[in-house]
């Protein structure tokens, strides 16, 4: 599925990420957890090709070159992100901007354009799945949303979107209790075995819904440690000083398993 | 939708689609505009004396008179006498049909995508086609004239109408009136008249459709409206030019009365040459639009100007009878090195008197987009009403946004609101668009798009559809 190979992204003369490895199978969820500046949301971006970085190493989704790619085409490909900020477009309804997506994907695989009333149908399924009101698909995209109301937004894109690879960039920063339960069992809903997601995050509270196959932490630009879901437990109780300026063969990691 | 995307797909990859050169066998006068021009135009279309006489006073008043420069335009010299003022296409002077039509003009007009022979069968917009300045064809005349509607061309009404004629042509734009529309009063060509009689709805909307098809002929079209008491029209205007090297005048005058409780809706769509991405060729444009509103009437202005070097152009609206309503919903975009100052005027006088103004600006490459507006309240507009929003949006660093309104305000129950934004294209915006698949020119034009949505749901549906994709190919090249 999704490789990165000694992943290594800059602005300018500062590294962010310093040589980054990552395989995610198919149909796995991997969470990736890390202090402020460690690196989760450039290695989103970098993924999904944003403009800005200088980038080394490989990424490669079920074999093809993502690197090589334009945001638009890695799309094609079969990746989403889901955004931390998601951004505005004043003027444009929520509809015509999700049609015109998946049909842009579409016409790049070269399958058939999806017409109106299929779409309608696709999409009223995908708002009952984050508890949107119908009144959602004429709203200009996020404008004037609330926090809430903007990252559902974002996963009902994903599950119109059925992509290959979905990378949720703080999905749960901003959100109550409630939104976050949406949000979570809309995601969950999303599992299948020809889909893998990287859910990253800042707080371990997301994988109380969303429990990951695998935990990593990332650390000043590397992967520092990987584990299972009882990795994210141990940084609840002890945050992550223990990767932090700390020899890690020393993090005492045995309270993690106990 | 995924139509219209398809289309602005098919369009980003041409250049000015519009930008051939039809062959038509033109008349032309030689170059030079002199009392003898004058008259040499008004025997070419035989007119009666008192329209020579009223032509003959403007255009003594047009030589007393200088090129207005307060606009924030840069434009080299126009040589009024290297410019020819009569150019009309030969053809037999009576058509019985369709039929009888020039094979040439009909392949342009089909080139333009107004296929004149299904018109009357498809379309419910009748179309009164101009090439260069004499009308060639007038449909659904017939079909108007059941409905008492009057709607044909300028010289038509003159022969046909001549006391309507008289009665309002220069009632709205006096023949002195500005420098341009003297010079339009002076030689104009042809153009469209429409009289709706009192209480009629006119059935179907109205399209004139203006294109300017001679080497160095200046256009000067002349639109006169009247819609009598409680009746109703929708107007639709929308031009295209062929791509030529040399600057083109195009210096029009359109007239609108709408008598009580009458409304008259205007839509534009504007899509001359600009000009190529060095700033050369294009057409000029300076036009005098303007509206007087009697009591309890409405105008609106709607106009998406995407087109020309340079544009000059301010719909107006004499708000003149109590309760009287005026609207101005304008996109107006400058790309390559296009320069744009436009805007409107309303001018309260009754009291009570509404008038909205929406202005979207967008300025892309070295465009330059001024919003030029002044809301005047007369000492007698008692609790009269203004609300302006002036947005202009940014592509690129090279170009420019402005924004210059007046405000005068004589009277102390007036009310004036004026709102005013200005936003760039985010690389954020285009980025998430990208990441959802969408391609970087799909993305902008939906962006834009976007922006000027609430004009665009001013225009009737065909109209919009079409300002879409002009948008989408005028912004082609400014995105990265």
């Amino acid at each position: 599925m999704l490789h990165i190979k000694n992943l290594t992204a800059s602005i300018g003369d500062t590294p962010i990420l310093k040589g980054l490895n990552l395989d995610v199978g198919a149909g796995e969820v991997h969470a990736i957890m890390g202090p402020n500046g460690s690196g989760k949301s450039t290695l989103a971006h970098a993924i999904a090709g944003r403009d800005g970085y200088e980038i080394g190493g490989t990424v490669t989704l079920d074999g093809a070159d993502l690197l090589e790619m334009v945001p638009e085409d890695r799309a094609a490909a079969g990746v989403f992100m889901g955004f931390q900020y998601p951004v505005e477009i004043p003027g444009v309804n929520n509809m015509y901007f999700l049609r015109t997506a998946l049909n842009s994907v579409r016409r790049a695989r070269g399958e058939e354009q999806i017409g109106a009333s299929d779409f309608l149908k696709d999409a009223q399924e995908a708002m009952d799945l984050v508890e949107m009101k119908h009144d959602f698909l004429y709203r200009s995209v996020n404008a004037g949303f609330s926090g809430g109301e903007k990252k559902r937004n974002e996963i009902l894109q994903m599950a119109v979107m059925q992509p290959k690879l979905a990378v949720l960039d703080e999905t749960d920063s901003g959100l109550d209790i409630d939104a976050l339960r949406v949000v979570a069992a809309g995601v969950n809903s999303l599992r299948g075995p020809d889909r893998s997601m990287i859910v990253i995050t800042h707080y371990q509270r997301l994988l109380d819904y969303i429990k990951p196959d695998f935990v990593h932490v990332l650390v000043d630009g590397k992967i520092v440690k990987s584990g299972d879901h009882t990795l994210a437990l141990h940084l609840e109780d002890h945050g992550y000083a223990d990767f932090v300026n700390h020899d890690l063969d020393a993090a005492p990691l045995t309270g993690a398993t106990a | 939708m995924s139509e219209t995307m398809r289309g602005i797909e098919k369009l980003t990859e041409a250049e000015y689609e519009f930008g051939f050169s039809t062959d038509l066998d033109t008349d032309i006068a030689p170059p030079g505009l002199t009392e003898d021009t004058v008259r040499l135009i008004s025997a070419k279309k035989d007119e009666p004396e008192w329209l020579l006489a009223w032509r003959l006073k403007a255009f003594s008043a047009w030589q007393e008179m200088e090129e207005p420069d307060w606009a924030k335009l840069q434009i080299a010299p126009i040589d009024y006498q290297s410019i020819s003022y009569w150019a009309a296409p030969k053809q037999k002077p009576v058509l019985d049909s369709m039929d009888d039509v020039d094979p040439d003009i009909r392949e342009m007009f089909d080139k333009l995508g107004i296929p004149l022979h299904e018109q009357k069968m498809l379309s419910n917009v009748a179309v009164d086609a101009i090439v260069d300045s004499v009308s060639v064809v007038t449909t659904f005349t017939e079909t108007l004239l059941e409905a008492g509607v009057i709607f044909c061309s300028f010289s038509e009404a003159v022969r046909d109408y001549p006391e309507l004629i008289k009665e309002h042509l220069g009632s709205v734009v006096p023949v002195r009136d500005n420098f341009f529309a003297a010079l339009n009063s002076a030689v104009f060509s042809d153009g469209s008249f429409c009289y709706i009689p009192k209480g009629v709805r006119c059935p179907m909307e109205l399209s004139t459709y203006f294109r300017i098809n001679s080497m160095n002929t200046g256009q000067f079209e002349r639109t006169l409206i009247v819609a009598e008491d409680d009746s109703h029209v929708s107007y639709l205007e929308g031009c295209t030019a062929p791509q030529r090297d040399e600057n083109q005048l195009h210096a029009a005058v359109v007239e609108l009365v709408a008598k009580d409780r009458s409304e008259i809706k205007y839509s534009t769509v504007q899509n001359w040459y600009p000009g190529d991405e060095n700033g050369v060729g294009g057409i000029y444009n300076f036009v005098t639009k303007r509206g007087r509103a009697h009591t309890d009437a409405k105008i609106s202005w709607t106009q998406v100007e995407t087109g020309s070097a340079i544009t000059w152009k301010y719909p107006s609206v004499i708000l003149q009878g109590d309760r009287s309503v005026g609207e101005f919903y304008s996109v107006a975009l400058t790309s390559k090195h296009q320069q744009a100052d436009t805007g409107t005027k309303m001018i309260h006088i009754g009291a009570d008197t509404t008038s909205s103004i929406i202005s979207k600006g967008i300025s892309a490459a070295k465009g330059q987009n001024t919003y030029r507006g002044l809301v005047k309240m007369l000492r007698s507009a008692e609790n009269a009403r203004n609300y302006t929003q002036c947005d202009s949006l940014l592509i690129g660093k090279k170009c420019g946004a402005h924004t210059v309104p007046y405000i005068e305000v004589k009277n102390p129950t007036a009310q004036v609101e004026h709102e005013a934004s200005t936003s760039t294209v985010g690389e954020d915006q285009l980025y998430y668009c990208r990441q959802r698949g969408m391609n970087e020119e799909d993305a902008m034009a939906m962006i834009v798009n976007g922006f000027c949505r609430e004009v665009f749901d001013e225009l009737p549906m065909e109209f919009a559809v079409e300002a879409q994709r002009l948008l989408s190919v005028s912004l082609e090249g400014s995105v990265g």
